[in-house]
């Protein structure tokens, strides 16, 4: 198990498991959530050796005896989430995120494997930035840190990356970060020379020559602001030209975010083709729309930015259809000094690791999805995607664990983030939802320090 | 097989343009002259007159060491006049100045032209607009009829026979006339071809070639009775089709470890000039079972074989 996670690019237990050898924790009066056995009741969950050893309502109240109790007081207790899109700075921005500061916020949000994307510099396009992340990843971060490499040098969108390689190198997908591939023969090429490997392409479609300048969605808004924008199309454009590849190459291939229900409809098209796709929405588009920006708020200025409540409406509905596949956080710290700029001119991105679960869990509250499809969307489907030995609760499956109240209330404070960087959209709003503890194969690596320790 | 037999079976056509349509008994019957005229030119006998008194322009549009040698080594042989006319690429263009050069040529009656030119079907126009024979010495992607003739010379004389070996052809299929050439010899004269490489250097349908297609060395080259390796052009190793010479070396070069999955007698073949290190590792070019120098000198055997066959074929001087 732990072996496969350390293969697939996360971490495997950071030093000695918390409990001495042979000991156990049990999590008793919990309500396990797993989406992957579609399980739903009161219960308990042992821990020995950074492995789930058991679980099931006939531990609910009772502990084997020596073993640590944690009483859950019918909180749920689920997989840890899987984080597909997190934009850490190291290397080369560390000022804004590292891979420590990051898998501190992931594990405060529940997140115990989070995936980062090639967008640093220098670009992660070699086997030695794979490595690199991997044991900076080791020796630093409390959750486990898979990496998403380059599928095109430089991302510059022109040449093959070393894919083979790559991969044999525990890369767990392989995209072009925040850059989509003009060059239809390039995109042709690397789906082409992926399938060989059976590597998976993830692709951020936007037409750049549509979205040139553009700081937001085209619309009244936008209109409105006087801020040049950019139509939902660019999006479909490249991605029905991406799926025509997918046709003609038989390649594995994931759309990383839409944000439209235009993309859905091609992209439940070609899944019922028959073709091996699939996608992903990020937690700003399932929950935010376009208004949210007022009067130039720079932190809702995100990418792919923030669409219609119309857009945002069929995203969730696509969720909850089954259509969409997973949710990421597309976790981006900014800093203040590029953020607080003329809205036109401001960096994108939000930071989103902490306020995942809180976020998501508003979509629970209002209806409109069911817990286990919100979940199943950041546990169990990412995992299979990527491949990842995580995101259930198994016998024998590596004890990632997130413990969390769903009702619980409070309000977002951006200088109480674990993030280096405080650009988040979420800052003073009402959640309700309160993650109270991660567990990282079998160690706890985020207690709420709001709850007393049993 | 009787004389006469032989004598039916021999090549009868003008030209030499592609080994799509030669029939076994013509190219079993090219094979055997050639393989005579190796052992001739082993023992110094080879000076013939089959082509004395004719001439032979090699004209060569895209640059080529090897394969001009051997052709003009063998027109010598033969007792030919040799012209050698290496046209710069940079300044023809195809169609009208092709034909334009075909019709000047003609007008020197030469007997046989050789023609190496860097887009497909131009040898075949070129063919058409002069009234002597014709071999083409490779066409763009598209065919390189002696080369495969050499390889399957090179692969009966050390195996003793062609029909039901294993022959997989590795690398560049997509850009390779050599490749498609051998398909069609090799599958003609009943050998199991395979043809492996990764998607982004394979041609449409690949499968419809007659080769079973692999893009997985290990698996295409299990149990072959010969492993041939293609050359991979250096403008192609660099991210546009594959990413990096050392990932493909890794993945589709011939080394050791490769090498052990194919039978214990597999011959190792390369058309030249090889990368060492790129699609074949320095130790397994020079491995015993390397048959890469007797390719090269069945190349002159081939080429006469041709040579002779197209004289008997020309008005009489």
């Amino acid at each position: 198990m732990a072996n496969a996670q350390n293969k697939a690019g996360g971490k495997s237990r950071k030093s000695a498991p918390a409990d001495p050898p042979g000991g156990e924790t049990v999590f008793i009066n919990a309500r396990l959530l797993d989406p992957a056995s579609n399980r739903d009741e009161p219960g308990g969950l042992l821990v020995r050796g950074g492995e789930i050893a058991d679980l099931g309502t006939h531990l609910r109240r009772n502990a084997p005896e020596g073993a640590t109790v944690i009483d859950c007081r019918g909180c749920v207790l689920a997989p840890g989430l899987i984080d597909a899109q997190v934009f850490v700075g190291e290397p080369g921005a560390e000022h804004r995120e590292t891979l420590k500061t990051a898998s501190n916020a992931a594990a405060a949000g529940g997140v115990t494997t989070l995936v980062v994307m090639p967008d640093t510099k220098p670009v992660i396009d070699q086997v030695a930035l794979v490595d690199f992340i991997q044991r900076r990843a080791r020796d630093n971060a409390v959750v486990h840190i898979a990496t998403m490499a380059a599928m095109t040098k430089g991302l510059a969108g022109e040449e093959i990356t070393e894919i083979g390689l790559l991969k044999r190198a525990g890369a767990v997908a392989f995209s072009n970060g925040k850059e989509s591939v003009t060059n239809t023969r390039v995109m042709r090429n690397v789906l082409n020379y992926a399938k060989d490997f059976g590597a998976l392409i993830v692709h951020h479609t936007e037409d750049p020559y549509l979205s040139k300048n553009a700081a937001m969605n085209s619309g009244e808004v936008a209109t409105r602001l006087g801020l040049s924008g950019v139509s939902k199309h660019a999006e479909t454009i490249l991605l029905e030209r991406d799926l025509r590849l997918v046709e003609m190459t038989r390649s594995r291939y994931h759309a990383a975010t839409i944000t439209c229900p235009e993309s859905l409809e091609v992209i439940r098209k070609a899944k019922a083709k028959g073709l091996s796709v699939t996608c992903g929405v990020s937690i700003n588009h399932l929950t935010l729309n376009e208004n949210d920006i007022g009067s130039y708020r720079t932190f809702f200025k995100v990418r792919p930015p923030l669409r219609a409540d119309d857009d945002r409406r069929a995203m969730v509905e696509g969720l909850a259809s089954g259509d969409i596949d997973i949710i990421v956080s597309s976790h981006d710290p900014q800093d203040a000094d590029v953020k607080r700029r003329p809205f036109a001119e401001a960096a994108d991105g939000a930071v989103g690791l902490e306020t995942l679960l809180a976020a998501g869990l508003r979509l629970v509250h209002g209806g409109d999805l069911t817990m286990m499809q919100l979940l199943k969307a950041l546990t169990i489907n990412p995992a299979r995607l990527l491949g990842l030995d995580a995101g259930q609760l198994a016998k024998g499956a590596t004890a990632d664990l997130v413990l969390f109240d769903p009702d619980e209330p409070w309000v977002v404070n951006k200088d109480l983030l674990r993030s280096r960087s405080k650009n988040t959209p979420f800052d003073e709003a009402r959640m309700q939802g309160r993650v109270l503890r991660t567990v990282v194969a079998g160690e706890t690596v985020y207690e709420y320090a709001g709850v007393a320790r049993t | 097989m009787t004389a006469s037999d032989k004598q039916a079976n021999r090549y009868r056509h003008r030209h030499l343009l592609s080994c799509e349509l030669l029939t076994a008994p013509e190219i079993s019957s090219l094979l055997d002259s050639a393989d005579d005229l190796a052992e001739a030119n082993r023992a110094r006998l080879a000076k013939r007159d089959a082509l004395s008194g004719r001439s032979l322009i090699n004209l060569f549009f895209e640059a080529s060491t090897r394969t001009q040698a051997s052709f003009e080594m063998a027109a010598k042989r033969l007792g030919a006049d040799v012209l050698n006319m290496n046209v710069s690429t940079s300044s023809v263009t195809k169609g009208e100045t092709l034909i334009d050069t075909a019709v000047t040529l003609n007008a020197m009656r030469p007997d046989i032209i050789v023609v190496r030119h860097h887009a497909a079907g131009a040898v075949e126009l070129l063919s058409q607009k002069v009234d002597c024979s014709v071999v083409n010495a490779g066409d763009g992607a598209h065919q390189h009829p002696t080369q495969a003739l050499l390889d399957a010379l090179t692969i009966r004389r050390a195996k003793g026979r062609i029909s039901g070996l294993t022959v997989a052809i590795c690398g560049d299929i997509l850009h390779s006339r050599v490749a498609r050439s051998n398909i069609n010899v090799l599958n003609t004269l009943g050998a199991n071809v395979r043809i492996v490489a990764p998607s982004t250097l394979l041609p449409a349908a690949s499968d419809r070639l007659g080769a079973e297609v692999f893009t997985d060395m290990t698996a295409g080259i299990k149990d072959a009775d010969v492993v041939m390796m293609l050359r991979l052009q250096r403008e192609r190793m660099e991210g546009s089709f594959v990413p990096s010479t050392r990932e493909y070396f890794h993945f589709f070069g011939l080394d050791h470890e490769k090498l052990a999955k194919a039978k214990p007698d597999a011959l190792i073949m390369h058309p030249g000039p090889m990368n060492r290190g790129v699609e074949i590792a320095s130790t397994v070019a020079d491995h015993s079972r390397s048959v890469i120098r007797e390719q090269v000198e069945m190349g002159v055997a081939v080429r006469m074989a041709v040579l002779e066959a197209l004289a008997g074929h020309l008005p009489s001087t």
